[in-house]
C-alpha cells in the first residue's frame, strides 16, 4: 500500500469529495426541484435553493381526485405494484425448481444457457409477434399481459441467480435426509428451502428491480390508466406539455423511492449478487 | 437413484420454466424470422412473401447506415468513459479514507435509479430555458447565453452520453473494487520494495486481477449500450435531425410508428446478429485473457 505521504493524502480527499459530489449532486438537484416553487424554477439566475420548502406537489401526486395528475400518477403506482408483483412470484416459482434442477443435474445446464443466452436479444426482436399475441389474446393494456412478457427478461436472470444459490448448498447435506427417507419435496420443505431463503430473498429483489425498471414493453402494450406503468407515466410527464418542472421531478422522486430503497438496504447483498458473475470470470 | 431417473427428474423440474421461455422467447423470435420475410402490417393484413426484399432495402438505406454509426459512436464513447472513470473510481475507493464505507453506499443510487427517472432528471438538467446547466455554466461566466443541449444536433448526443455515464459507470466502479479486494496485499507490497512505479504497480500487479472481472463488465456494457432504447426515448426520441436515433429506435419507428411490420422485423433482426456477433467476438476475447492472466 502506499506510504503516509501527506500530499497522496490529500489528494485522495480530493478525489472522495469531487466523487461524492458527482454522484450526489444531480440526485440532490431532482429533490430540491420537487419541494421548490414554480417562480423560483424558472427565475433567472436560478434560485439554488427555495426560498420556503413546498411539499404540496407530493400531495398533489398521491391524492386521488377525479382526472387529476394524480389519478394518472397513482393509478401507474398501483400497476407498477401488481406488474412487478405478480412477474416477480412467476419468476420465482419458476426458477427455484429448474435453479435447483440444474444445480443438481449439471447435464441438463445446457438449456439454462440457451434460456441466459437470450439476454442478448434485444427487447426490439421480440415485439412485434408479442404485440401481435398479445392483441390475439385481449391482453394489450392489461396488467396481466404485461406481467407475462415481464418473464422474458426476470425469469432467465432469477434462475440464474437461484442455480448459483443452489450449488453454495451441499448436496450431502440433501442426501442425508433422504436416506433418513424423506422424499424430495420434504427434502426441499426442511433442508433445501430454509437454506436458500436468503438467495430467494435477492432474486426476488433484483426481479423487483428489473420489473419496477421496465419501460419498453411497457410503452409498447399499455395505453391508458388501466396498465400504464410508472416509467410510462413518467415519460408522458417528461415528455408532455406539463409546465411545472417541479411536478415532473416530485413523479421522479416517487419512483425512485423504492428502488433507492432497496437499493440501500440490500447493499452488501446485491454488490455480491452483481460481482458473483464478474469475479468468477 | 439412477442417472435416467435423475435427467428425467431435472427435465421434469424445468418444464414450467422451458414452456414459458418458448411461448414468450422461442416463438415471437420464429415468428420474427417470418414476418422479416413479408411485407405485413402491424395491423390487419398478414402480408405476402417477399423474400430478402426487406433485407436488401434495409441494408442499402442511409437510415440504416446513419443510425449504426451513431448507435456505434454512443456504445463505443459511453461505455469506454464508464470503464475508466469506473477504474479511476474503484482505485480511489480501495484506499483508506474517513467515509470510505459511506461513498461506496453512495455508488449503489445512480444504479438503483430507474433508467426512465435517469433520463428524466438529465432532460430538465439539460433544459434549455430553466435548466441547471445553463443556469450553473452561466452563473460560473464559461457560457453567455443558455443552449438547447439537447436541441442541436451537435451537442445532444454527447449529452445523452453524459447522462448513461453518470447512470452505469458506479456499476463497474463496485465490480472493479471487489476484485481489487482479492489482489493480496503481499504482492502489492513486494512490487513497492522491488521499486515498482504507480503505472507499473498498477499495469503488472493490479491489472490482471481486474481484467476477468473488467472483461465481463465490458461484454455486458457493451450489449446494453447497442440495444439502447429508454434513455434516448425519454430524453430526445432520437432527435433533434435524427442526430441521436438508435437502432432499436429505428426498429420502433419502422414497426410500431410506421407500422411496417415486415420490414420493422427484418431491421430487428439485423441488430439481433450485430449483437450476437459482437459477443461472440467478445468470449473468445474473455477466455482469451482469463488464459492470459492464469
Amino acid at each position: 500500500m502506499e506510504r503516509k505521504n501527506p500530499v497522496f493524502t490529500a489528494f485522495v480527499y480530493l478525489c472522495a469529495i469531487l466523487l461524492a459530489a458527482v454522484i450526489l449532486a444531480p440526485l440532490a438537484w431532482l429533490f430540491v426541484m420537487s419541494i421548490s416553487p414554480a417562480a423560483d424554477l424558472a427565475a433567472k439566475p436560478l434560485r439554488w435553493w427555495p426560498q420556503a420548502a413546498d411539499f404540496s406537489r407530493y400531495a398533489q401526486l398521491l391524492s386521488r381526485a377525479e382526472n387529476s395528475a394524480g389519478a394518472a400518477f397513482t393509478s401507474s403506482l398501483r400497476n407498477s405494484l401488481e406488474v412487478a408483483g405478480m412477474a416477480t412470484l412467476a419468476a420465482i416459482l419458476l426458477a427455484v425448481p429448474a435453479g435447483w434442477a440444474v444445480s443438481r443435474t449439471p447435464s441438463v445446464g445446457w438449456s439454462l444457457s440457451m434460456v441466459i443466452a437470450t439476454y442478448m436479444l434485444p427487447p426490439v426482436a421480440l415485439s412485434v409477434p408479442l404485440y401481435m399475441g398479445l392483441s390475439n389474446l385481449g391482453l394489450l393494456n392489461n396488467v396481466f399481459g404485461l406481467a407475462l412478457i415481464y418473464l422474458t427478461i426476470l425469469a432467465p436472470f432469477t434462475t440464474w441467480l437461484m442455480k448459483s444459490g443452489f450449488d453454495s448448498i451441499p448436496r450431502e447435506i440433501e442426501a442425508a435426509a433422504m436416506i433418513d427417507g424423506a422424499g424430495l419435496l420434504q427434502t426441499w420443505r426442511i433442508i433445501t428451502l430454509p437454506l436458500a431463503a436468503p438467495v430467494v430473498a435477492t432474486s426476488a429483489l433484483f426481479a423487483v428491480l428489473l420489473a419496477w425498471d421496465e419501460f419498453f414493453y411497457a410503452l409498447l402494450f399499455t395505453s391508458d390508466q388501466r396498465a400504464k406503468t410508472l416509467t410510462v407515466a413518467i415519460a408522458d410527464l417528461a415528455g408532455g406539455r406539463v409546465s411545472d418542472y417541479g411536478l415532473i421531478a416530485t413523479a421522479g422522486v416517487l419512483a425512485a423511492l423504492p428502488p433507492v430503497l432497496i437499493g440501500l438496504v440490500m447493499q452488501r447483498a446485491l454488490i455480491s449478487g452483481l460481482t458473483s458473475g464478474g469475479v468468477k470470470g | 437413484m439412477s442417472g435416467t431417473w435423475m435427467t428425467t427428474r431435472a427435465w421434469l423440474l424445468m418444464l414450467p420454466l422451458l414452456v414459458i421461455m418458448v411461448a414468450v422467447i422461442g416463438w415471437p423470435l420464429v415468428d420474427t424470422v417470418r414476418l422479416s420475410f413479408t411485407d405485413a402490417q402491424l395491423v390487419g393484413t398478414a402480408g405476402n412473401y417477399v423474400g430478402f426484399d426487406n433485407y436488401t432495402n434495409m441494408l442499402t438505406s442511409s437510415n440504416f447506415s446513419r443510425t449504426l454509426i451513431t448507435t456505434t459512436w454512443f456504445a463505443v464513447v459511453s461505455v469506454a468513459a464508464e470503464m475508466v472513470i469506473g477504474v479511476l473510481a474503484a482505485l480511489l475507493l480501495n484506499q483508506e479514507f474517513r467515509g470510505r464505507a459511506i461513498l461506496r453506499g453512495l455508488m449503489i443510487l445512480p444504479w438503483a435509479l430507474p433508467t426512465v427517472v435517469n433520463a428524466t432528471l438529465w432532460r430538465l438538467i439539460y433544459n434549455p430555458e430553466y435548466g441547471a446547466l445553463n443556469a450553473a455554466l452561466t452563473q460560473l461566466h464559461l457560457i453567455d447565453d443558455y443552449r438547447s443541449w439537447l436541441g442541436e444536433p451537435g451537442t445532444a448526443l454527447a449529452a445523452l452520453i453524459v447522462a448513461d455515464c453518470w447512470k452505469n459507470f458506479p456499476l463497474v466502479a463496485l465490480i472493479a473494487l471487489a476484485a481489487l479486494q482479492t489482489v493480496p496485499r503481499d504482492i502489492t507490497a513486494a512490487a513497492l520494495v522491488d521499486g515498482a512505479g504507480p503505472f507499473n504497480r498498477f499495469r503488472f500487479v493490479i491489472l490482471p486481477y481486474l481484467a476477468g472481472p473488467l472483461m465481463v463488465a465490458l461484454v455486458l456494457r457493451t450489449i446494453e449500450a447497442f440495444k439502447v432504447f429508454d434513455i434516448i426515448w425519454v430524453m430526445t426520441r432520437g432527435g433533434p435531425a435524427n442526430s441521436t436515433r438508435s437502432l432499436s429506435i429505428l426498429v420502433y419507428q419502422e414497426a410500431f410508428s410506421f407500422q411496417r411490420a415486415g420490414s420493422g422485423a427484418s431491421l430487428a433482426l439485423i441488430v439481433t446478429l450485430l449483437v450476437t456477433v459482437l459477443a461472440v467476438a467478445y468470449a473468445t476475447l474473455v477466455r482469451k485473457t482469463a488464459g492470459s492472466a492464469a
